[in-house]
Order: C-alpha cells, then structure tokens, then sequence
C-alpha cells in the first residue's frame, strides 16, 4: 500500500479457539505490584 | 473501534479489536474518522481543500481494503466468549507470600505501613509457608506453572524459611507434575553473595527496589532512622544484575509528585548500567503531599514522550534497555481470554499473610472486609471469589469503550477500591497514564519497524551493486 504500512501484529481474533490455557505469567507477579499490565506478557501456548 | 494518535511524527492507528496498527500518511489519517459515516463523495468533498481528488480515491480504496481484511473497524465480538470463560472452574495459580510483615527501611508511600500492614510486625513461619504451597498444589487444578513471589515486607529479614520453602517446593514439583516459578522482591539492604547465587538458582525473576537518583531515592527510602539508602544498594544491584547476565530482573522505582521528571530517573538507572527498568507510578490517597493530581498529567505525559524519544536514539545506538512499562509484545502478546479477563486477583492469584490469611492481592492485605479465607481451609469466602472473578473488562463500564482495554486488562481492582469503592471501577489518573504508555510503547514499535526496514533497503543497495 502507498499511504499505509501495517505493523506485523498478532491477530486477536485468532486467540479466541487456542486461548486461555492459563499458563502463562500472574501480570502482578511480573514488575509492577500496583498496576495491571499484560500487553507485555508473553503466550505460552504458541 | 479505531483509536488514532500522532506521536513523535508518526500517524498511529489502532484497530483495537484485532489489535491491528497501522502508520499512515495524513491523508488516510484523515480519511479514517470520516470512513464509517460518509459516503465517498462525501469524504472527497471534505478533504478536497487539502489533497488531491486521485490521492483521496487511492487513500479511501486502501482504507476499504484494510476493513476488508479485517484490520480496520473489527466487531468487538468477544463479550459472549468471556461470558463461557467466566464460567470455567476456579483455579489457583499464583502466591504473594508475605514473608515478612516487617522492614528495614521506612519509605514514605509503603502501601504496606512500613511493612506492618495496618497490624503487627511478624514473619512467615517455615509451616504456613509450607501449608501455602500444599494449598497451591491443591488448587491448581491441571496449571503446571505455578508462581509464588516472595514478598513483604522486606522478605530477606526471613531469608531462611524463603530458603526451605524453595527446597519444600523443589521437592514437590517433582511429585506432583508442577514447575514453580519463585519470584523475589527485595530493597536490597540485606543482599550478599550468597544470597544472589541462590537466587540465580532459584529465582525466575528478582524485582529491586530503587526510585532512581540518589536524592529522589533517599528522599522516599530512608532507613527508620533517616539516612537514605541508595549509597548502600546500588553497588549491590549492580552486581546483582551482572551475575544474571543482565536478564531475568527488574529495577523498580515508584515516581511521585516530588519527581514528576521521572524520565531523568529511568535515565539514570540506565547510566549505571542497568537494562531492565521500572519506574512505575505512586499509588496514593490524593490527601498525601506526594499524590499524583489531575494537573501533573500533562507533565508526566511530556516525560513519557521523552523518555520514549530517548530510548529509540539509545536502541539505534545499540545501548537500548528495556522500559517495564513500554514493553509490548505485538506478535507474540496474550490470548484476548487473558486480554480481557482482569490481573487474576481473587481468583488466579492470592496473598498470603504471615499467619497463612489469604486476600485478593497483596494490596487488600491488613482489610479484613476482603479477608478470603487461608491456607489450611481454603477460600471461605465464596462471595467475595465470585465477585472477583466476575470482575472483568465487560464489567467494567470505563474500560468498555476504552482502546487500551487489551493492555491492562481493566486495571488494578485495589486501586479502583481504593478511590471509588468498588472493584469494577478505574483509578482514573492511573487509566491516563497507562493510556499513555501505550501510545509510546506502539510509537516505538513503528520507529523500530521504520528502521528495520531503512537498514533492509540499504543492504539490498548495496547487494544490488555489488551484483
């Protein structure tokens, strides 16, 4: 495309079948104790 | 839903319900919030003042193609599945194990009074830390990794009962077909070799704690006497994160009102050599002198914006480090189940008392309202399980419409208790800034991407005359 670049993404739809095993990290036992972040967290089920 | 923002001379958008991003030219950018509710000709008539008609036709055909495709304008139809995984057994996963209710330091925005939690100073005994990880193993259902951080508290006044709860857990994954992941979050004070090797054993992450500058870090984490404390532990993290070969740890500060310049402290943590850094927001009643207000938003998004700035010229450089906050995964990031389903506390995720009382999270410990049950009988409190585990980003109505609802999951329940009373609420400062950081953190992406694919043009230069 001339005026869009899309940046490679997983795409959410996907994860709905294969998802939530549960295996991966607690968000508060990563870092942080007083926030809730997870778009950091990585899948464990790939 | 679309969310679109310029940041750092990029042209972001966000297909929030695929999780598609897109860099585009102001044309489309402009083309995009007309999309949806003009017809072509419409769109052509407005923008015509700035573009081209054929520049216009093309950036709509491209538009058109991404909805197409299922990367622009996406149906949020994941309600009814979160609905179906709510129902799903309960299951314990994860342990905040509060080893010590007791500190050698006295920071001044302790969540945990100093370490006491709103009651007596005490330590875990080896029995209800041996009875936690029972009760772990028990509840755990078919999770074969578990995690149990080792919290205060300072939990290294206690080192030896975390020493034997490890071997106790060692033995016992074996047994029962499990994999703990020991975490350990420590300020540093008591840290001595032989601690760091059996932590390098031992422990799948390290969180220390300092704030950054020795004047910010001292003001906020004296010893109970006064005197600060960062001449005493940044020689011991330093070597600390060496001998982990600089991964698999966390510096983590706590920026307040008295350092809204926070990015020079993340700097600064980085100057000395460390590269994975967190320097996270205060959590405060507004009442406190060094609570975050409404007015530092725009300051403290400056220094996001700076700071991010920085951290691209640093990668180009080859001396990147990571920013905890600005970490995002694109490709490899969480199921939208985990996405949308809360931090787990309450349900997933459990704090343990010194005397083997279980809350939510270690931020409910000491409010016996959330008091859940403990580690010999279990959750008692049925109720209370049920209330966190319906609490969820579609039970929460500002987090409904919200474009960062795939990063934070809905944000911290004990925060949003903390200002308004109820867990399905949304510490509204801290969903700003966790706002903001998402922004940054998909800008850096799109710089790196832009410079990847500069260094890819200029080798294929270079072969192509070199052939």
């Amino acid at each position: 495309m001339k005026h869009v670049k899309t940046l490679n993404t997983k795409r959410l739809q996907n994860t709905v079948k294969r998802g939530g095993c549960g295996e991966c990290q607690t968000s508060c036992q990563s870092a942080c104790k007083t926030s809730c972040t997870v778009g950091n967290q990585s899948c464990e089920n790939k | 839903m679309v969310h679109q923002y310029k940041n750092n001379g990029y042209n972001i958008v966000l297909d929030v319900n695929s999780g598609a991003i897109h860099i585009v030219d102001d044309l489309v950018y402009d083309v995009i919030p007309l999309f949806e509710t003009c017809t072509k000709e419409e769109i052509i008539s407005r923008l015509s003042e700035s573009y081209p008609k054929e520049e216009i036709l093309e950036g709509y055909e491209e538009v058109k193609t991404l909805v197409q495709e299922q990367q622009l304008f996406t149906e949020d139809e994941y309600e009814n599945y979160m609905e179906q995984f709510k129902e799903r057994p309960t299951v314990v996963k994860a342990l905040c194990l509060h080893i010590a209710h007791d500190c050698n330091l006295a920071c001044r925005y302790c969540f945990a009074e100093e370490g006491e939690y709103h009651g007596r100073r005490a330590v875990m005994s080896y029995e209800v830390g041996k009875a936690a990880l029972d009760f772990l193993i028990a509840e755990s259902g078919n999770r074969r990794n578990l995690e149990v951080d080792f919290f205060g508290g300072e939990p290294l006044l206690n080192f030896e009962v975390v020493k034997r709860l490890v071997a106790y857990g060692r033995e016992q994954e074996k047994l029962h077909n499990k994999n703990f992941r020991f975490t350990l979050t420590t300020n540093g004070v008591l840290l001595n070799d032989e601690i760091m090797e059996f932590a390098n054993q031992e422990m799948a992450n390290v969180v220390l704690s300092i704030d950054g500058r020795k004047e910010v870090n001292d003001r906020m984490r004296p010893f109970r006497k006064g005197a600060g404390s960062y001449d005493l532990i940044v020689p011991k993290f330093q070597k600390f994160a060496e001998s982990r070969n600089q991964e698999k740890y966390y510096v983590r500060g706590t920026f307040t009102h008295n350092n809204l310049d926070f990015s020079k402290d993340v700097l600064h943590l980085a100057d000395l050599g460390f590269q994975q850094i967190s320097v996270e927001p205060v959590v405060a009643k507004p009442t406190e002198s060094y609570a975050l207000q409404e007015e530092d938003l725009p300051k403290l998004f400056e220094e996001y914006d700076r700071l991010a700035v920085e951290m691209i010229k640093r990668q180009k450089e080859n001396r990147g480090f990571h920013f905890f906050h600005f970490m995002i995964d694109l490709e490899g990031g969480p199921c939208v189940a985990k996405r949308l389903s809360g931090c787990g506390s309450g349900t997933e995720y459990l704090a343990v008392t010194p005397w083997g009382d279980l809350y939510p999270c270690h931020q409910f410990v000491g409010n016996e309202e959330f008091l859940m049950g403990n580690v010999t009988e279990g959750v008692k409190n049925k109720e209370l399980q049920k209330e966190f585990k319906l609490c969820n980003v579609y039970a929460k109505e500002k987090c409904r419409n919200c474009f960062a609802k795939f990063y934070c999951s809905g944000g911290c329940a004990a925060n949003s208790w903390n200002f308004h009373g109820s867990i399905t609420d949304a510490y509204d400062i801290g969903c700003e800034l966790q706002k903001k950081r998402i922004e940054c953190a998909i800008m850096i992406k799109a710089a790196l991407a832009e410079e990847a694919e500069e260094t890819c043009e200029i080798q294929q230069n270079m072969l192509n005359l070199t052939q």
